[in-house]
């Protein structure tokens, strides 16, 4: 049973990454406290003929020292995550430069809408494209996440990013690059017949051959018309 | 309520319990179940209605705010009756029980009827848990926009004011009824003799859905009709 | 004969029953009857949830290939015994929708609650037995509401048992509409049962204890019925009001939950979640109740640290109307809202722990009996440490970026509710069986099913864990669509085949239940040599419980009690030197 992750590739997978770990020390400690102490009673306590079970009905000491060990360790726990939670998705989380891409998940295909040349979206310059979101690596990326008829979900696994994306709403989700290649989006949220095969690629490039490329296709875009 | 209390207590072997009689202490367990089903309703509502205030019209220009008003009036005379209606039976006045039992019922039939007649009414306006109906009186009016009835347009659509009141309303109006037979049968019983100064927990504990059921629509006559 | 309010004198007659054939087995106001139809029932329902199980399971394993006996099925689900990704998608909805509501559920509150409550706080029935009656006659037809659903045209509902919006209101989105409205309506109708139900169970147990029935004599299984039907009580009208908004949204053209006027899809959500946490509680804390009677039992001590055991379960069942929101951190919810979830996810997890380790001090120093009630006990503990443990995975909302909607998910639900709940489950059946029926099930059958049951079920389970953690969603019908899931598939075909002998195993309880039933060897009133109130009345239990009302002296689990040296243990009815008169303030 492997309970490693294949590394993620944005800024912040390597804090949910350790964060991830620390948990799994932390509960694998327990599980195996527990589970050999379990086991270890059966044995040691299994029932004999003239043996007499231990009258007692408990210790407030014990109560108060498996009551507060617990205790002390979730809410560290949730301390550290708060860190990291809000460095992804607090309220002023999303860098001032994101370089903005409009993400429209649909029955069962994703659009996605690039800003074009002038980085801005809703402009004149702006392409769509089916089922292939192209980003900049060493840029901060925000995606304006909606969805047109049911919930879906935009999961990129190796960037850690997950979000929903809800009829209705307009969601904002950024991330930064560092590793470019082709990375897998697939749906994550029951979104009808062909949920299971709402798959896109995700292409990080590096920046000068990103800018080339969204040249190339805002051109095409505006020739075209 | 210093008269009659021995067929109120728990039965003689039994430990201390919440000190009400059992039927009476389910009724609050029940009506504490109803609270949170009226909540969900009633929350929906507002959540809704802060998102999106603009799919609500002004208070009485859609709604008939008089007619439920005396509506309102008449049920809170049912809750009186039925006060009467227990207080009676308390003196072991029979009479005045059935009498005022049958007021009750009497009121809260009537109540539902103006209701279900009010129901018709907006429907034929062109108001329904959708919203407008297209092509009706209201429909047109909401398109173009003009001055309702003297006051201000009405909202362009009122999808969201339609399935909040109806639901609401609905469910409540559907408490009534529930409330309506159930006293039905307490009524009958009564006219066969059948609660005495000693026992009369039917009464009490009818008694005590009945005035939730007028709460809650105090509430909602409030926040549906009034605001 | 039984009238609207139990009292001792009125029902109490053990000695003489005159009821019909109809009035006894089928329209029978005794709450040891209705728990018994409970029990076939939602038997049925876990059967037909495992099946439902297993036909996702042959998909999964081996996508797109034809199904042994699929022929059966018609061309709308299975062309040629090859699933349809629509019927798929059913398969997920029902099987999830069976076993909470049909199986999980009815089976923890439906059958144990209505069979010990009355038999272990010393009353004759409950308080309200007509209404009893009708809370499972009104259940029946909502399990048929729902089995309708595969029937009409466009299937089954299908938008997952948690029928998130827009999916599940508009036919256009899921091809799938009298089945996502019969859904409601079966919801609804259910809603009503356990409502009635649990407004029974808290009477009953706060007016209708016996003499010198303390709050702090009652068995943990009793306090853990108590908590359950108040957060019955409060939680399901939540899910009828919002079960009825999406009906009303499917049907009458409301917009409650359709963005198109105005209405918000996280609005069901949050009302589904605010129901649905509660309700894996009301999943939980009835087992754990069952688990802590059989573990005393099964160690011949009393339950370590009981006072805390209490609180323990008071304190899950007032958290768990504060989380609600960890089921929502990647919906598009205020993510400042995810950071207080978060934290009351965490806390949440501390009562649990408290359980745990109170019940593994009970176990030590004790001179355990490895009877099959106690097999069952004991894995219980042992695997819902492992659920509650990969639940702090995902109450840390960055983490739950990576794991929410992924098999990972779906392994802490199963190792939560099958490792926990139906576990406890077989240890609450096997142990009550007696008092049900007069006979013993067979020991060394229930040692193979459980030994069998619990290889199977960690083979099916565990691996999910690391399915999700390769990023596997969950709820798709073939997974070898993705490049990226491909190399996860060996695991898919290898929980498959283990999940295949699982279900295959339970033939042996079935055979067990239904053999023990007719050939059981037959016992008197304690062949557990158990504490409870219940085992002072012969098996099976009369009508109306004892002849006179018990009255109590004793604390819930006095094993091993050094006054008592005849026998290890000391019946709540037994005196002992030392125990004041009932009413006493000794050990309250």
């Amino acid at each position: 049973m492997d309970w490693t992750l294949t590394p993620g590739v944005t800024t912040y997978a390597a804090d949910i990454d350790r964060l991830y770990y620390l948990i799994l020390v932390i509960t694998g400690i327990a599980f195996v406290v527990v589970e050999v102490a379990l086991i270890w009673f059966l044995i040691q306590y299994r029932g004999r003929p003239g043996r007499r079970a231990h009258y007692t009905h408990g210790s407030i000491r014990a109560e108060i020292v498996w009551t507060s060990v617990p205790a002390v360790v979730v809410v560290m726990i949730g301390v550290l995550s708060g860190g990291v939670w809000n460095h992804i998705r607090g309220r002023d989380s999303i860098p001032p430069d994101a370089l903005p891409v409009a993400v429209a998940a649909k029955q069962f295909e994703w659009n996605v809408t690039y800003a074009g040349v002038d980085g801005q979206l809703g402009s004149d310059d702006d392409f769509t494209l089916r089922n292939e979101l192209r980003v900049p690596t060493e840029r901060p990326v925000v995606v304006h996440l909606t969805a047109e008829d049911v919930i879906h979900s935009f999961f990129v696994p190796d960037f850690r990013v997950k979000q929903d994306a809800v009829p209705g709403m307009n969601i904002l989700v950024w991330f930064q690059v560092i590793e470019p290649g082709e990375y897998p989006l697939a749906c994550a949220e029951l979104c009808g017949l062909g949920h299971y095969r709402m798959e896109a690629r995700v292409v990080a490039l590096q920046p000068d051959e990103y800018d080339r490329w969204v040249a190339e296709q805002s051109n095409q875009n505006v020739a075209s018309r | 309520m210093a008269h009659a209390h021995a067929a109120m207590r728990p039965p003689a072997q039994a430990e201390p319990g919440a000190g009400v009689y059992t039927e009476k202490l389910g009724m609050w367990v029940f009506l504490g179940s109803e609270v949170m089903f009226f909540t969900a309703l009633i929350g929906s509502y507002i959540i809704l209605r802060f998102a999106h205030p603009v799919a609500w019209a002004t208070p009485g220009q859609i709604l008939n705010v008089p007619v439920t008003a005396v509506n309102t009036f008449l049920l809170i005379c049912s809750s009186v009756t039925m006060v009467k209606a227990f207080a009676a039976i308390q003196e072991g006045d029979q009479r005045m029980l059935r009498f005022w039992l049958a007021a009750t019922v009497i009121i809260g039939a009537t109540f539902v009827s103006v209701q279900v007649f009010e129901y018709l009414q907006l429907a034929r306006e062109g108001f329904l848990p959708s919203g407008y109906v297209p092509g009706s009186h209201l429909a047109e009016s909401a398109e173009t926009g003009a001055a309702y009835e003297g006051g201000a347009p009405l909202p362009h659509s009122v999808g969201l004011y339609g399935s909040t009141f109806y639901t609401m309303t609905g469910f409540h109006g559907f408490h009534v009824t529930m409330g309506v037979v159930c006293l039905t049968f307490v009524t009958v019983k009564a006219f066969r003799g059948g609660y005495t100064v000693q026992d009369h927990r039917g009464v009490e504990v009818i008694g005590l859905y009945w005035h939730f059921v007028d709460l809650v629509w105090i509430i909602l006559f409030t926040i549906v009709y009034l605001i | 004969m039984a009238t609207t309010a139990a009292t001792f004198d009125q029902v109490s007659h053990a000695n003489v029953d005159t009821r019909s054939f109809l009035r006894k087995y089928v329209f029978s106001t005794d709450h040891k009857t209705i728990g018994i139809q409970f029990l076939i029932l939602s038997l049925f329902f876990l059967a037909v949830g495992g099946l439902l199980a297993m036909m996702m399971r042959w998909q999964l394993g081996f996508p797109g290939q034809a199904m042994p006996g699929g022929g059966v099925l018609p061309d709308t689900m299975a062309p040629g015994g090859i699933l349809l990704p629509e019927f798929y998608n059913a398969l997920v909805s029902m099987h999830g929708t069976f076993m909470v509501f049909f199986a999980i559920m009815p089976l923890l509150v439906g059958v144990f609650a209505n069979f010990l409550i009355p038999l272990k706080i010393g009353a004759p029935d409950m308080a309200f037995p007509r209404l009893n009656m009708a809370s499972f006659w009104i259940a029946v037809p909502a399990g048929l509401l729902m089995m309708a659903g595969f029937f009409v045209e466009g299937g089954a509902a299908g938008a997952g048992w948690t029928m998130y919006v827009p999916l599940s209101a508009d036919p256009e989105y899921s091809g799938v509409s009298a089945g996502q409205t019969l859904w409601c309506m079966s919801i609804a109708v259910l809603g009503l049962s356990s409502i009635l139900g649990s407004t029974n169970y808290i009477t009953t147990i706060i007016n209708l204890r016996a003499p010198g029935m303390g709050w702090f004599r009652m068995p943990l299984s009793i306090w853990a019925l108590f908590i359950t039907a108040i957060l019955t009580v409060l939680a399901i009208p939540i899910l009828s009001g919002a079960a009825i908004m999406l009906l009303f949204d499917q049907t009458l053209g409301t917009h409650f939950f359709l963005p198109a006027e105005g209405g918000q899809p996280l609005l069901w959500q949050h009302l589904f979640w605010f129901f649905g946490h509660p309700e894996v509680y009301i999943l939980i804390l009835p087992a754990m109740g069952m688990v802590s009677d059989v573990i005393a039992n099964g160690s011949r001590k009393p339950i370590f640290g009981y006072h805390s055991m209490v609180f323990a379960i008071m304190a899950i069942g007032f958290l768990g109307w504060i989380v609600w929101g960890h089921h929502m951190f990647q919906s598009g919810m205020n993510p400042t809202l995810g950071m207080s979830f978060m934290i009351s996810t965490l806390l949440i997890a501390v009562p649990s722990a408290i359980k745990t380790f109170n019940w593994l001090g009970t176990m030590w120093r004790g001179n355990i009996r490895f009877h099959v009630p106690m097999l069952h006990a004991i894995a219980f503990v042992a695997m819902f440490v492992i659920g509650g443990l990969s639940g702090v995975f995902m109450a840390s909302t960055p983490v739950d970026i990576y794991i929410h909607d992924t098999y990972f998910i779906v392994a802490h639900i199963h190792y939560v509710l099958f490792g926990g709940s139906l576990f406890a489950i077989f240890a609450g059946i096997v142990f009550w069986y007696p008092k049900m029926f007069g006979r013993m099930m067979s020991e060394s059958w229930g040692k193979v099913h459980f030994f069998l049951t619990f290889v199977f079920y960690n083979l099916t389970f565990f691996p999910m864990h690391q399915l999700g953690l390769g990023g596997h969603m969950r709820r798709i019908y073939d997974p070898t669509e993705y490049e990226f899931l491909q190399p996860l598939q060996g695991m898919n075909q290898f929980i498959s085949i283990s999940a295949f002998l699982l279900f295959a195993t339970q033939i042996i309880f079935a055979a067990n239940f239904i053999l023990s039933w007719f050939r059981g060897k037959k016992v008197s009133e304690n062949p557990w040599e158990d504490t409870g109130l219940e085992w002072t009345t012969p098996s099976p239990a009369p009508h109306g419980n004892w002849p006179t009302t018990p009255t109590v002296y004793q604390a819930p689990y006095e094993f091993s009690h050094p006054q008592e040296q005849t026998k290890d243990f000391v019946m709540q009815t037994d005196k002992l030197p030392t125990t004041s008169p009932a009413g006493g303030p000794a050990d309250r």
